[in-house]
């Protein structure tokens, strides 16, 4: 995690020399989620395929569609993309040199991205309720990969924030250490994005 | 998550010998002997360790495919059983592709795109580390189901659902297959990022994109098809094991499952994966033809530019592995037209090469024969394939010995023989000594006669009928006579590999008594050849400045008044003076390898006890923490940089000022 070292602060104003202007470290990270589209491209087109597949017994019919909650899940992805806002804030505040609102953010920001897996985990035990079983059927399991999938990056990118602020009560993470805020920032984006297309496809589009 | 390494700022050498507190988290110094071997960093080692590796696992491939050929050597073969034939031809398969000739291409990537850009390393050596031991781990998980496993998977390299089910393969072959690919997934991601990194951030001064070789050029699409196809096999993999671990519904047609889903999710990556392996050795022949030929290689930018519409176009086709699963008429169609335009660029390249050796002086060094040997199949396996883009052709060919033939001749002989090409051009850059011509030839022309003999009767074979993984047939087909002569052929191409390994051998202990090779023994292009063999750890004295493309040869030819080419400078003139004092190299690391075998044991846990998961969840955990904790170098180590570099390039240091940055990576 950023383990900002005092070699780096020693150099750090020599300014980054690379044959593009951008960090490695920056480069990487775009490289990765360019990769992450493509993940996330073949789970959430599985989900596609096999939206409306039940199965053939009596036990395993219902399917995830047929169980929605649209406004509790509207109101957890409102707060998750809440979260990209408030990284933002913590970007801003750390390119300020303001240690103290960058950790608040960072705090913020973490806890809305929990809300979410809170929410994440209240709706798969709601749903396993009403007999959305993993096993059921190939739209619940599509279902459950796919939103599962998203929701360990989201707890991914928690313990990312996490060990940012920590870093930073431990005086490693400053004022000259903002890009690494802004890379964390970016993979966080991406999630939140993702979860953009996830909605629309599970939540939002019709299924008949 | 780690910290950025800048293996340009860090330093070995003198700092080896401050005196520093032995801990848990101090780094390794650099020793010698296997410790070094086992925190090493130097993406020279690295590769080298890859080259290892890989070849080990031809030796195991290779036998599979011995047991292969005797089993069907004559009819009602019964060596194995039906059985173990299944496990022994998947295992063929995915040992050849994933540990073999991946990780061989892997070898050169490692070792040369920095040599070639002339950078001191990759943009993360630590992280590269990491990608040798995850996937050396993944291998050896991968390999290990025949001992622990109860055999090998034996869904055939592509693992079709639901063959590949609890119903239809209910031993744990499959389940180490697909955990197995996962961890060598994740090392080949973890790579490929890093070297796409490489290429685009650490090209030394006046190294532009288009003055890359087209080796480095050829190896970055590789990565780039890396990127993005893994992850959907990454995506097939999961959902295969959590049918089969608990009990999801991806691939059961009883319960609404798509059969078909498999085999689109693993051929978006496959055909790329065929593009994987193939375009490395087309940019080692393009190192070679051009060197021996004595000509620059003919049409450069068409070369880049074929080699990345290939790389487009590579994800446009891969419904035509799926011609007779009834994927409907209008996608056989839209799929057998774009199959045969993808032979437009790859034809662009055949034609420059022999453009390039078109009126060149040429020296048909064993090296040279690979890589023309590589052509000449390359273009055999390349025409048989556009039979297959003919969707009425390939419903009669497809899952005959036809396309064993088809695909060995694309693989191994456009693959395999262009790498081995390689090793024979660069082994002098890697270890300081030639090998063996004389060997060498013997070699080429062993494996040569060996592969035409192995693999031209198969097209024979599958025309008249025979089908692919069938473990015995019956006599009267016809088809004893031409299986002989390929199970001949096999073993040919074995006691080819045996004249390899003795020429390794044989040049090693010859080699005090030769004059040593130089730095360029073959007269060469590119800039790897202007520092010493085997390679300084710090490659190159000065950052090197470019002004050319082939920069090297440029160094040492210029054209006299009548525009002939004349002899300029000599290699010692050439080559870059100044001394290689006060260069920093990042410090070697066990963390990597403490991590990477975390991964195997979550795999074993997933199968047999949940225990061992935590135990690997556990070290991966400390080596993760551990990583994130070591200094990005000791913190007494002097980060002033040496700025009395005493020539002419001084104003283009910049790139050695780089610092030691912190920021986050994925680990
Ligand atoms: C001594 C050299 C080799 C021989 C004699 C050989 C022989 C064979 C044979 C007979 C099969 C068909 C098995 C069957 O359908 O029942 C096969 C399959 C295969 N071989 Fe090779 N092979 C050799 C080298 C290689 C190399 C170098 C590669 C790749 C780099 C390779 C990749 C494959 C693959 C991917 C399959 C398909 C496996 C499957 O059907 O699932 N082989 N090989
Ligand atoms: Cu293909």
């Amino acid at each position: 995690m950023a383990t900002a070292t005092d070699a780096a602060v020693d150099t750090a104003d020599h300014g980054h020399a690379t044959s593009t202007g951008i960090s490695n470290t920056k480069l990487a990270m775009w490289a990765f989620l360019g990769s992450e589209c493509l993940l996330f491209g073949g789970l959430i087109s599985t989900y596609l395929l096999y939206k409306t597949r039940r199965g053939p017994g009596p036990d395993n019919t219902v399917i995830p569609t047929d169980v929605f909650d649209i406004p509790f899940t509207s109101v957890s992805s409102f707060v998750l993309l809440m979260s990209s806002l408030t990284m933002v804030l913590a970007l801003s505040a750390i390119t300020r040199g303001d240690n103290p609102a960058t950790r608040a953010w960072l705090l913020t920001t973490s806890m809305l991205g929990a809300i979410f897996i809170g929410g994440q985990v209240y709706e798969f035990t709601s749903f396993l309720r009403e007999g959305v079983g993993y096993t059921h059927n190939p739209a619940s399991s599509a279902f459950y990969t796919l939103t599962g999938f998203h929701g360990v990056h989201v707890s991914l990118g928690i313990v990312m924030l996490m060990s940012l602020f920590v870093a930073s009560k431990q005086g490693k993470l400053r004022q000259e250490h903002s890009e690494t805020v802004e890379i964390v920032g970016l993979y966080w984006h991406f999630v939140d994005v993702v979860w953009i297309f996830i909605f629309t496809v599970i939540y939002l589009i019709p299924v008949d | 998550m780690a910290v950025t390494e800048d293996p340009l700022a860090l330093t070995t050498g003198e700092a080896a010998t401050v005196e520093r507190p032995l801990g848990v988290l101090t780094r390794p110094q650099g020793g010698n002997g296997w410790r070094d071997w086992l925190s090493t960093v130097d993406h020279k080692k690295i590769g080298i360790m890859y080259g290892v590796a890989a070849m080990f696992f031809f030796i195991v491939g290779g036998i599979e495919a011995l047991l292969i050929r005797v089993q069907l050597a004559a009819p009602n073969g019964s060596v194995l059983s039906a059985d173990i034939y299944n496990q022994v031809f998947t295992m063929h398969g995915v040992t050849m592709i994933f540990l073999f000739i991946m990780p061989l291409a892997a070898a050169f990537a490692n070792y040369l795109i920095p040599l070639q850009i002339g950078a001191r390393d990759v943009a993360f050596p630590r992280l590269n580390a990491l990608s040798f031991w995850v996937w050396i781990g993944g291998a050896i998980f991968l390999n290990s189901s025949w001992i622990v496993g109860g055999g090998g998977a034996d869904c055939g390299w592509f693992c079709y659902s639901p063959n590949s089910g609890l119903a239809f393969s209910p031993s744990h072959g499959v389940d180490f297959y697909a955990i197995g690919l996962l961890i060598t997934g994740i090392a080949s991601l973890v790579s490929a990022a890093n070297l796409i990194v490489t290429v685009l951030n650490m090209r030394a001064p006046g190294m532009t994109l288009f003055r890359m070789p087209v080796l480095t050029w050829m190896l970055l699409v590789t990565q780039f098809l890396l990127l993005f196809a893994l992850p959907v096999i990454t995506v097939a993999l999961f959902l295969l094991l959590f049918d089969r671990l608990f009990g999801a519904q991806f691939f059961n047609p009883e319960m609404g499952a798509d059969p078909l889903l498999w085999q689109h999710l693993f051929w978006i990556f496959g055909h790329p994966e065929v593009y994987i392996i193939i375009l490395p050795s087309f940019g080692i022949i393009s190192e070679i033809i051009p060197t021996f030929s004595r000509k620059p290689i003919f049409g450069y930018s068409f070369m880049v530019f074929s080699g990345i519409a290939i790389g487009f176009m590579g994800f446009g086709v891969w419904a035509h592995h799926m011609f007779v699963s009834g994927i409907g008429p209008l996608s056989v169609w839209a799929f057998s037209m774009s199959t045969m335009f993808i032979a437009v660029p790859t034809g662009v390249k055949i034609l420059n090469w022999l453009a390039t050796m078109w009126g060149g002086k040429l020296r048909f060094t064993t090296a040279m024969l690979f890589a023309v040997g590589a052509v000449a199949m390359f273009t055999i396996g390349g025409l048989s394939g556009v039979t297959h883009a003919l969707a009425p052709a390939d419903t009669q060919q497809t899952d005959t010995y036809y396309i064993v033939a088809h695909f060995h001749y694309v693989i191994f002989g456009g693959g395999v023989l262009g790498l081995m090409g390689g090793m024979y051009f660069w082994w002098p850059k890697f270890f300081g000594h030639m090998l063996n011509e004389t060997w060498g030839k013997l070699h080429f022309w062993t494996i040569l006669i060996g592969f035409n003999l192995t693999f031209g009767p198969m097209h024979v074979l599958g025309l008249q009928g025979m089908s692919r993984r069938i473990d015995t047939y019956s006599p009267g087909f016809g088809f004893e006579f031409w299986n002989l002569v390929a199970t001949i052929g096999a073993f040919v191409i074995a006691l080819s590999v045996l004249f390899f390994f003795f020429n390794v051998w044989k040049s090693r202990r010859d080699a005090p008594n030769l004059p040593p090779p130089g730095p360029d023994p073959w007269d060469a292009r590119s800039l790897e050849w202007m520092v010493p063999s085997p390679t300084p750890e710090h490659n190159f004295d000065e950052v090197p400045v470019i002004e050319s493309d082939d920069e090297w040869w440029h160094r040492k030819y210029g054209y006299d008044e009548n525009r002939n080419v004349v002899r300029i400078a000599t290699v010692e003139e050439a080559a870059q003076d100044g001394s290689a004092t006060g260069v920093h190299l990042p410090a070697p690391s066990f963390w990597p390898l403490v991590l990477a075998a975390g991964l195997p044991l979550i795999g074993y846990g997933l199968i047999f006890n949940l225990w061992l998961c935590v135990v690997g969840g556990l070290l991966t955990g400390i080596g993760i923490y551990a990583w994130a904790l070591e200094p990005v170098d000791d913190p007494d180590a002097d980060h002033g940089h040496d700025h009395d570099h005493d020539d002419h390039h001084d104003d283009h240091h910049d790139d050695e000022e780089a610092p030691v940055t912190a920021g986050d990576e994925e680990a």
